[in-house]
């Protein structure tokens, strides 16, 4: 038995050592090392899936965060090449209760050894509520996992290096340097913005006979044109919306021409280029749980979510009360706030009714999480044919 | 949408007693949808038949009717209440059943009640194994591979298609009673016939093995809207083969990738869509296949169920209040989370903590039972316990157990390991064992199918032996388990952190308080930091643990009139307790709700955390007496009756010592140190002799013993029992003078120190010699006179004087030969009958001793001078020998039922009638008769023949007893005994020739020829009453329903009718 249960052992430090949490308002919780032995900073986020932490750590939009798991036991079935959302780790760092390093049959590889091979810093044995917590009152700030050798003042003045997640553009860094194409299938070419976009999108569009090209997201409208596509989507992807205005201006000298459709962070880009703005929340929407109601239809959705970042309702409301869609004027004419997070009522979906365009701010293609919305990309589809 | 305003009042069915397979999560929901429903505004009717719930208490409904839950009286009540609803969804398979037959027979019609929750379709599409087969499969869902037979000879076709070994599953039962599993031709016809027999509508569904498969469970919800949502997955430690009621759970699910859960997810929403439940909440049951992943739908419960209950205490998301609220028109967007108060119901809870749920089985009460795990339920009782990991979670739940004994591990390790090749209810000590012995994990999955995730965990909890403190306070063990004391282990600075269950993972604040304990690994901050503690004084009431034989719900219902008096009384009741199925596991009972084990180190905790006014611990049965010495000793007060009170009534030498003093009458007893002295005192006393260990609760291992050889072979039987505590602590040895012939009583009183209120005198049916627990009982007493009852109430009185009771005191009495008072017990605390008299007397007995715990005077309580009132009501036990294929029906002083019925009427015939169709016991009206009796009841048998021949029965008797009967010149035939040969009566019985069987048996040795004749009665659902004072009251019974169906009357009629008229305080005592 010995050699499986040591194989098995729950978050043994893998690098041997302790290592720490330090945020940059000087909180600091202990841990243990695991996973790639080296200090890593960025944003403290957490999210409150239960399941699905390849799929987060790959997931791009996690690009400069370090992802608390509030669900404490991480790695329970490995990892596998079927859950990987991009080709590789975004996300800085985990933090976890218990990370353990489970290798089923059918897993690829151990979580703690994946993380270690890949490079990617991990902390286990950390008061993950307690953290979680303070980043709920407090909101999401800056923050690193160091070795637990390494300085107070060393961790310090990384985390002083970092920059804020506030109006910053890191989707250049996730966006590919050329034009990526998946031309089998015979239903309509879509050309998405490749600001960060995960394999379950690239997925969902191909399973519907899409043909698809990811775009740098730095391409002009005119590159887009020129590849003559039926509609064009927006991808979901890390970093600050404000900070991505040469997008957004390629977006809005899309809309009304080509039919458009985005998720997550595509949607604060089209909302922004169709005129509404954006906000910081506090410490963002990262679950599987999260209830969105479809105004128009009244139903419910259980939503996938990742972003620190929301769109603001016309006249700059953070929430919106209504049990209807909030009809409103844009830059492209009439539109509705069709979507509408249940917990704290924030904007989840845009359609304009005289362009095709529409988006919604959680994660209808789950990866993970629920498939409640998986329709949506049906819609778009219909869309594109109408 | 808003409530509908088109329904005025409801009718809700409850769940009737505790059996296996159904027990107080109905308790629970039920009490969730009744407070809901009045707050919503609707007039409530209840019909439940179990006195021991909280349901029935009258301020739980509008009109509360304690009767049977059979289709007369349940049509009786809908004729005199005229409900416009009927919720069939809030008590387990009873209800749902009861709610299908009231509107197969037309009741519903015909008085135009509408079926809420979920439609008649629903309910057949879910329970019917051949139409759920069909609308799965037409819903592009797989089933197992499977054939719906009727007769033996269908089954024999079939059994090619679908190979053996296969499972059986009678329709239309709980908890899979009737089924099993067939390895074998021979047991596949016996399986089935078994299953055919058990089924109501005579079907049964052979099935595929999927035996060893993954299992696993997901609560559902659903609203008028369409919008459907998962509560909580489950997954079952102990795979396929082994019932969900009887495995080790937990949630939420732990090794499935969320691709594959999402799987599991999708299917769970179709199904509740598929079958149609439109506003309620869904059981779903999945097996998954280890090899491939393939998925296979095992069943639905279209209704609140163990699981549910198991999963609103898991989450904190309540599903039977947002079944109750939905069912009545709400939307689940219109339901506010409780927890966080801020957002709505529609959404799915996450949680960052483990839960582990270990169920209780009480095998060792039925010595002829196998205590192997099926398809079919065994288990009476389960405890749940969180912890931020699996292994915290699981350690607090081993412990939460309270075992009495630990199982005997074989030295030899290929038995241990062949111990595992078949599932038992022992086998995590054994797996656990396995691992210390250095199995490994590949094996112990080779044998036991358990997931190596799950192993993996176990392995790592074996290996932490020699692991420092810190890790092992992580990795949950106790400080006894760790080897340090709990000084040394917080001079260590360990010490838990309190966290709170808030749906949500943190990411909002939690309204609610209901906590968990656990250790982190590197606490961050105050460890009370979530505790909302505000500045009133709190009083803790320790709850009474897993449900067991002998430790039932009753304990819980008197814990949660603890928790309302408490907080009545202007302080926060703060609830400790381990059973997810109790109404005092809700968040809403008590201010604060801790789920903790009860052991000394978990409470002590609590308590520095608290620092309350005092701690109650009369509650809650043996669970807190148990530990309640340590916990004054390490400085926290007790409140009540002193604890040594409590010693000293349980002590035999220094309690029969005070007994002389008071001049009050006992059995003559002894207490014997080691063997020898046993058989002095026996021969000192005289036989026939009662025997027990010391401090044992329900009858534990109590014998008769009517000769020295008899009581020289309990003696070697216990010590055998060797390595357990009972073998450890069976001396000091009691030894009672048995009395014979004697009429048992049970009396509950109330007292503050000075005072004393005799609360309610019960006399027993069975004669004594029958545990209290497992003998009907009648209050007011039947035949005793005035003068006597002067003398027990005086006696009582005393007893609860001298005791220094503050709170309740029960004391068991035993008249001999019609004028003799002896004491048997006495316990200064809450018994097992303080609800039954509550609800008979409409006094609240808990709530006025909480009171008086609290420091108020009985004088000042208004409490009604005892009289016989309008009306009698009679208690009685129900046995679950049906369930446990092989035990002995037979009644004895170590206690078997789990569970109990009231039937309440003008007189006692038609009560106990009632009683005995409430417990599920048909007596017939005509018909055939058996009756085969010992000598010494010959004479009683006779008188008892002739009655039921003038009823117009035909008499049935051995030839011992005909002869008797015949000599009295009554007619009667004469049966072979089974062991003459056939035909004989086992073959009668098996027919169904015979419609009633009263067997007595006959001292120890003649056991095998009644044991055939009862398990051959109980498994056609005959009755079969045991001894002469039951059956007496059953042909009395029998008289009277001749007379038509019973009326009912709700317990607020009764309550009001018995009320004293004016206002004066009534004086408080009497005698
Ligand atoms: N085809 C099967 N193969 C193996 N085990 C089964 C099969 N079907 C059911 N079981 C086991 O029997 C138990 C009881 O079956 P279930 O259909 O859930 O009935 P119940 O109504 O008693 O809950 C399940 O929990 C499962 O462990
Ligand atoms: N001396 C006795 N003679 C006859 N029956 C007795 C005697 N002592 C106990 N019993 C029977 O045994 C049952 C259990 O005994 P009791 O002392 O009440 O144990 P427990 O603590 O389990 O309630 C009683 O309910 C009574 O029927
Ligand atoms: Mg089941
Ligand atoms: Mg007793």
């Amino acid at each position: 038995m010995r050699e499986s249960a040591v194989d098995l052992q729950a978050d043994r430090p893998v690098s041997g050592g302790t290592a720490f949490v330090l945020l940059e308002d000087g909180t600091r919780l202990h841990g243990i090392a695991v996973g790639a032995p080296v200090a890593a900073v960025g944003e403290v986020v957490f999210n409150t899936a239960m399941t699905g932490y390849q799929e987060a750590v790959t997931d791009p939009s996690y690009d400069a965060q370090i992802i608390t798991f509030t669900y404490p036991l991480i790695g329970n079935y490995g990892v596998s090449d079927a859950n990987m959302e991009s080709g590789r780790i975004h996300a800085r760092a985990v933090i976890m209760r218990e990370g353990m390093n489970s290798r089923p049959e059918d897993a690829g590889a151990g979580w703690l050894d994946w993380l270690a091979s890949e490079g990617v810093p991990g902390i286990g044995g950390v008061d993950t509520r307690a953290l979680v917590r303070h980043l709920r009152e407090r909101g999401a700030m800056l923050g690193g996992v160091f070795p637990g050798e390494m300085s107070d003042q060393e961790a310090r003045d990384l985390i002083a290096a970092e920059p804020s997640m506030d109006g910053r553009d890191l989707a250049a860094e996730v966006t590919p340097r050329e034009p990526i194409v998946f031309d089998e299938g015979s239903g309509p070419k879509v050309v998405a913005l490749d600001t960060g976009i995960k394999r379950s999108i690239v997925e969902n569009l191909r399973q519907r006979d899409c043909r698809l090209v990811l775009m740098p997201c730095g391409s002009s409208a005119q590159d887009v044109l020129d590849q003559q596509p039926d509609a064009v989507f927006l991808a979901n992807g890390p970093g600050d919306p404000a900070a991505l205005d040469h997008v957004v201006g390629t977006v809005r000298a899309l809309v009304g021409k080509l039919p458009v459709f985005g998720i997550c962070l595509g949607h604060q880009l089209l909302c922004r280029a169709v005129g509404l703005d954006t906000f910081k929340l506090r410490f963002g929407h990262r679950g599987a749980n999260h209830p969105v109601k479809d105004l128009s239809t009244g139903k419910i959705e259980i939503t996938a979510q990742n972003h620190g970042f929301a769109v603001l309702g016309p006249g700059g409301a953070k929430a919106i009360d209504a049990d209807e869609p909030v009809r409103c004027e844009t830059d492209f004419g009439a539109a509705e706030l069709s979507h509408v997070n249940l917990y704290d009522r924030t904007v989840e979906g845009l359609v304009l009714h005289d362009v095709p365009a529409a988006c919604v701010q959680y994660h209808p293609e789950a990866g993970p999480g629920p498939h409640d919305s998986l329709y949506l990309f049906d819609r778009f589809v219909d869309m594109v044919h109408a | 949408m808003p409530r509908r305003t088109d329904i005025r009042k409801l009718l809700i069915i409850g769940s009737g007693p505790i059996v296996i397979g159904q027990a107080a999560e109905f308790d629970y929901s039920g009490v969730q949808a009744c407070k809901v429903l009045l707050e919503e505004g609707y007039e409530v009717v209840l019909v439940n038949s179990n006195p021991a719930t909280i349901m029935t208490d009258p301020e739980f409904a509008t009109a509360t009717y304690v009767e049977p839950l059979t289709l007369e009286t349940v049509t009786a009540v809908i004729a005199k209440e005229r409900p416009d609803a009927l919720l069939g969804t809030l008590g387990g398979q009873t209800a749902l059943n009861l709610a299908k037959s009231l509107h197969d027979e037309g009741v519903l019609d015909r008085y135009g009640v509408e079926l809420i929750g979920v439609t008649y379709d629903a309910i057949r599409r879910a329970e019917d194994r051949e139409l759920f087969r069909e609308t799965m499969l037409s819903h592009g869902l797989n089933v197992p591979k499977s054939a719906i037979v009727h007769t033996i000879a269908e089954a024999e076709r079939v059994i090619d298609a679908i190979g053996l070994p296969l499972i059986v599953r009678p329709a239309f039962t709980l908890g899979g009673h009737g089924g099993g599993i067939a390895y074998t031709p021979a047991e596949f016809s016996e399986r089935v016939s078994e299953g055919l027999n058990a089924s109501p509508i005579n079907q049964v569904l052979l099935e595929q093995s999927l035996i060893g498969w993954g299992e696993f469970e997901l609560e559902v919800m659903r609203d008028h809207n369409d919008n459907a949502l998962v509560v909580c997955s489950i997954e079952n430690i102990d795979p396929m083969g082994v019932h969900t009621g009887d495995s080790v759970t937990v949630a939420p699910q732990q090794t499935l990738s969320d691709r594959a859960y999402q799987v599991l997810r999708d299917q769970a929403l179709a199904v509740i869509r598929a079958v149609g439940v439109e506003t309620g909440g869904s059981n779903i049951q999945f097996a998954v296949s280890p090899e491939t992943g393939e998925v296979v739908v095992i069943e639905m419960n279209p209704r609140v169920s163990r699981s549910s209950a198991l999963a609103s205490k898991a989450t904190g998301f309540p599903i039977a209040k947002i079944a109750a609220r939905l069912a009545v028109g709400y939307a689940l967007e219109e339901i506010p989370n409780d927890i966080t108060r801020r957002t709505p119901a529609s959404f799915e809870p996450t949680i960052d903590y483990t839960v582990v749920k270990i169920p209780r089985f009480a095998f060792e009460k039925f010595p002829f039972v196998d205590g192997g795990l099926t398809t079919q339920m065994k288990s009476v009782g389960e405890v749940m316990a969180i912890g931020r990991t699996f292994k915290q979670a699981f350690m607090k739940a081993l412990r939460s157990r309270e075992l009495d004994s630990e199982p005997r591990l074989p030295e030899d390790t290929e038995a241990l390991l062949g111990r595992l090749d078949r599932p038992a209810h022992d086998r995590y000590e054994f797996l656990f064992e396995a691992f210390r012995r250095g199995v490994s994990t590949d094996e112990l999955n080779r044998r036991t199918s358990i997931n190596p995730w799950f192993l993996a965990q176990f392995a790592e909890l074996v290996a932490a032996r020699d692991d420092g403190l810190a890790r092992k306070k992580d990795l949950g063990f106790s400080d006894e388990q760790a080897g340090v004391t709990r000084a040394e282990r917080r001079a260590a600075g360990l010490e838990p952190v309190f966290r709170s269950v808030d749906t949500c993972a943190a990411e909002f604040e939690a309204e609610t308080p209901y906590y968990y304990s656990s250790y982190e690994r590197n606490k961050f901050g105050d460890r009370a930091a979530e505790v909302r503690r505000g500045s009133r004084p709190s009083v803790v009431i320790l709850g009474s643990g897993p449900n067991r034989i002998g430790q039932g719900i009753e304990f819980d219902y008197c814990c949660v009139h603890a928790a309302m008096t408490v907080h009545e009384l202007g302080r926060d009741a703060v609830m400790v307790n381990c059973n997810p199925e109790t109404v005092s596991t809700d968040y809403d009972t008590s201010d604060r709700l801790y789920f903790e084990p009860l052991t000394v180190e978990d409470v002590l905790e609590v308590i520095e955390v608290e620092q309350p006014e005092g701690v109650i611990v009369q509650f809650g049965g043996q669970t807190p007496l148990r530990i309640a010495a340590d916990l004054q000793q390490a400085g926290v007060k007790l409140l009540g009756t002193p604890v040594e009170s409590i010693d000293l009534a349980e002590n035999r030498e220094q309690f029969g010592a005070l007994l002389r003093r008071l001049g009050i009458g006992h059995p003559p007893y002894g207490i014997a140190h080691d063997e020898g002295e046993a058989i002095g005192v026996g021969r000192q006393l005289g036989f026939p002799l009662l025997v027990r260990p010391s401090y044992v609760l329900g009858g534990r291992a109590m014998e008769l013993c009517y000769s020295e050889s008899e009581l020289v072979a309990y003696v070697e039987r216990l010590r055998a029992a060797g390595g357990s505590e009972l073998a450890e602590r069976m001396y000091p040895l009691l030894i009672d003078r048995f009395l014979e012939n004697a009429i048992e009583l049970d009396v509950d009183a109330l007292a503050d120190g000075e005072d004393v209120y005799v609360a309610g005198i019960m006399q027993h049916v069975e004669e004594a010699g029958v545990h209290s627990g497992d003998s009907a009982c009648v209050l007011p007493p039947l035949s005793l006179g005035g003068e006597m009852l002067d003398e027990i109430s005086r006696q009582t009185r005393v007893l609860a004087l001298e005791l220094g009771v503050v709170g309740l005191l029960n004391v068991q009495f035993a008249v001999v030969e019609n004028k003799r008072l002896r004491v048997i017990e006495v316990n200064p605390r809450a018994s097992r009958t303080v609800p039954f008299v509550s609800k008979a007397t409409g006094v609240p007995l808990a709530k006025v001793a909480c009171r008086l715990i609290l420091g108020e005077r009985l004088r000042d309580q208004r409490l009604p001078d005892w009289q016989a009132g309008s009306h009698v009501s009679v208690k009685e036990a129900v046995l679950p020998f049906k369930r446990l294929q092989g035990s002995d029906a037979v009644l004895g002083p170590e206690m078997k039922s789990t569970g109990e019925v009231m039937g309440i009427a003008a007189d006692f015939p038609t009560a106990f009638g009632k009683a005995q169709a409430a417990a599920g016991v048909e007596l017939p009206s005509k018909g055939t008769l058996f009756i085969t009796v010992c000598d010494t009841d010959k004479p009683a048998a006779t008188q008892l023949a002739a009655r039921m021949h003038d009823l117009g029965f035909r008499v049935l008797a051995t030839r011992g007893t005909a002869a008797a009967i015949r000599a009295m010149g009554i007619p009667v035939e004469e049966l072979n005994k089974i062991g003459e040969g056939s035909p004989h009566v086992g073959d009668y019985i098996t027919r169904g020739d015979v419609d009633i069987v009263i067997n007595t048996p006959a001292g120890r040795g003649a056991r095998t020829d009644g044991w055939e004749i009862r398990r051959a009665a109980i498994e056609r659902n005959v009755p079969c009453i045991t001894t002469m004072t039951g059956a007496t009251a059953a042909v009395r019974a029998i008289g009277a329903t001749r007379s038509g169906t019973p009326s009912v009357r709700s317990l607020q009629e009764l309550h009001r009718a018995a009320a004293p008229a004016g206002d004066e305080p009534a004086p408080a005592a009497r005698a």
